[in-house]
């Protein structure tokens, strides 16, 4: 991942590096600690389903595309998606960077820094991401964006069908690119925080609500469901009241969507989220609307979820 | 023709057979609605994937059916003109007298109908470059093992109901296995990355 060019090109990572800007992508962060987990995300590579390839992306869309309008970046610029913090980074350069999404400790070198806003790190300075008390997923962005190597035209690490970069390590370096136009004038952007304890996410019925029992639904939307530890960027897995169905017909496989809440024979609900698989052979009896599905993104096992009836739009 | 919701990312149509999935796949590609930002065919539906933040989902539902059906006659679809890839396979799967007892075939028998077969690649899907084969002609069903392997290496190539299909990589999976085959089915670097996209063309070879 490392930038290597031509003379000329290496000249210019030269002066690139002394102005911390320049016009080609040149290292700019050092992984100390990955954490618990550490990948790159951008918006994924929607189009390519019909070859079995999901779109991926970060899982909390919002959050990463707030980093990026945050140091004007285009929206779509590759970041680092780390899952419960513990994430060390080292400053090849001077870099300006911003951590969005699961709020969590920062500190910059020996100063404390700010979630939702724009810092600066000097070369030489490491950033460090604590364990953030709510949320699950935070998102470190860099002014240039990651400049990572593209599969199907996007930098994302999907960990079901193992595209994209390798899930980062402790001596991975990651090029920068160029800083785009001047920074915006807002350094801050406010931002709700995640829930403590229990997510409500608004839900419609599905296109296979009519397999189950009459009262499966309501039961899914009066209940509440627990986060288990057996959940991944492909699904949250479920704990709570068995979704029985009316038929053991089998479905023939057909494309699933983010959000879905597809129910294998646990009879217990998967709330898909980016890695989903792109077609599945269970019926789903709910999709979580889009905007939701960022907010259940950010839900960390053990957490009550709660489904309610999403009012059409 | 059914339109079921997916909340707001997305439509998925169910249709009477692949037949009708394949021509409203061919006709929606030829002209998506404004909003649409994939399709996605599978054995009966199709589903219509939509930005949320850019897409009417009642509009692309009355697009959707409003749409005339592009009919290509024959079984042929999309991209029928495409050249035929030519598999060659070792007839050695460890499922084979298990699907000659279900099909009624002498080993020999099945192998002479997977390899007499014009197969098209209907649809994606369960992996990168895993295909969905249909056969003219190929009327058999084979239902998948009971147990699903935990391990099915790279190559093998399968049936289950009236599909066909190559594992692109080693994964698990359940289908009946008749063979495998050196043949590479996906790589990044390629250009397109699988061999077996919707509309190709697929004839197995007997390899010894």
């Amino acid at each position: 991942m490392t930038g290597t060019g031509g003379g000329a090109s290496n000249a210019a990572n030269e002066s690139a590096r002394a102005a911390g800007t320049g016009p080609v992508p040149a290292p700019g962060l050092e992984i100390v600690s990955p954490g618990p987990s550490a990948t790159v995300q951008d918006l994924g590579r929607p189009g390519w389903a019909g070859i079995g390839v999901g779109a991926s992306g970060a899982a909390d869309r919002g959050a990463l595309r707030l980093a990026n309008r945050l140091l004007g970046n285009a929206e779509n610029d590759a970041a680092v998606e780390v899952t419960l913090g513990g994430f060390t980074a080292w400053a090849c350069r001077d870099l300006v960077v911003a951590v969005t999404g699961a709020p969590c400790p920062v500190t910059i070198g020996h100063r404390g820094g700010a979630v939702n806003t724009v810092l600066r790190l000097r070369a030489g300075e490491r950033l460090r991401l604590g364990t953030p008390a709510r949320g699950l997923r935070s998102y470190v962005a860099v002014r240039g964006g990651l400049a990572v190597s593209r599969v199907l035209g996007s930098a994302s690490t999907d960990v079901l069908s193992g595209l994209g970069p390798d899930p980062l390590r402790a001596g991975t370096v990651l090029d920068v690119g160029p800083a785009p136009g001047p920074l915006p004038s807002i350094g801050f952007a406010p931002v709700p925080l995640p829930e403590p304890d229990e997510l409500v996410l608004r839900a419609v019925p599905g296109p296979r609500a009519d397999w189950f029992e009459p009262d499966a639904l309501e039961t899914l939307l009066t209940r509440p469901y627990m986060v288990s530890a057996e959940s991944n960027r492909v699904g949250i897995r479920l704990d709570g009241p068995e979704l029985t169905r009316a038929s053991a017909d089998e479905l023939p496989s057909e494309a699933m969507v983010p959000g879905a809440l597809q129910v294998p024979p646990s009879s217990r609900p998967t709330l898909f989220l980016a890695d989903h698989p792109v077609t599945g052979g269970y019926p789903v009896i709910a999709v979580v609307v889009a905007a939701d599905v960022d907010r259940a993104a950010q839900a960390r096992p053990g957490m009550r979820l709660r489904f309610t009836h999403a009012p059409p739009r | 023709m059914r339109v079921l919701p997916c909340a707001d990312v997305g439509l998925l149509v169910e249709l009477d057979d692949l037949d009708a999935v394949r021509a409203l796949h061919a006709a929606l590609e030829a002209d998506p609605p404004p909003g649409v930002i994939d399709l996605v065919p599978a054995a009966r539906t199709l589903l219509v994937r939509l930005d949320p933040d850019t897409s009417d989902p009642e509009r692309v539902e009355h697009a959707v059916r409003r749409v005339r059906p592009l009919r290509t006659g024959g079984g042929a679809v999309p991209g029928s003109d495409a050249p035929v890839v030519e598999i060659p396979v070792l007839y050695d799967g460890a499922d084979l007298a298990e699907v000659a007892r279900l099909t009624g075939l002498s080993e020999n028998g099945v192998v002479a109908a997977h390899t007499g077969t014009e197969w098209t690649v209907a649809f994606g899907g369960f992996a990168p470059g895993f295909g969905y084969l249909t056969g003219a002609g190929w009327s058999f069903d084979v239902p998948r093992r009971a147990e699903p392997r935990t391990v099915v290496p790279e190559g093998a190539v399968g049936l289950a109901g009236v599909f066909s299909g190559v594992y692109p990589r080693s994964s698990p999976g359940g289908w009946q296995l008749i063979g495998h085959t050196r043949t590479r089915l996906w790589s990044v670097e390629a250009d397109p990355p699988a061999l077996l996209r919707p509309g190709v063309r697929v004839r197995f070879l007997e390899a010894t």
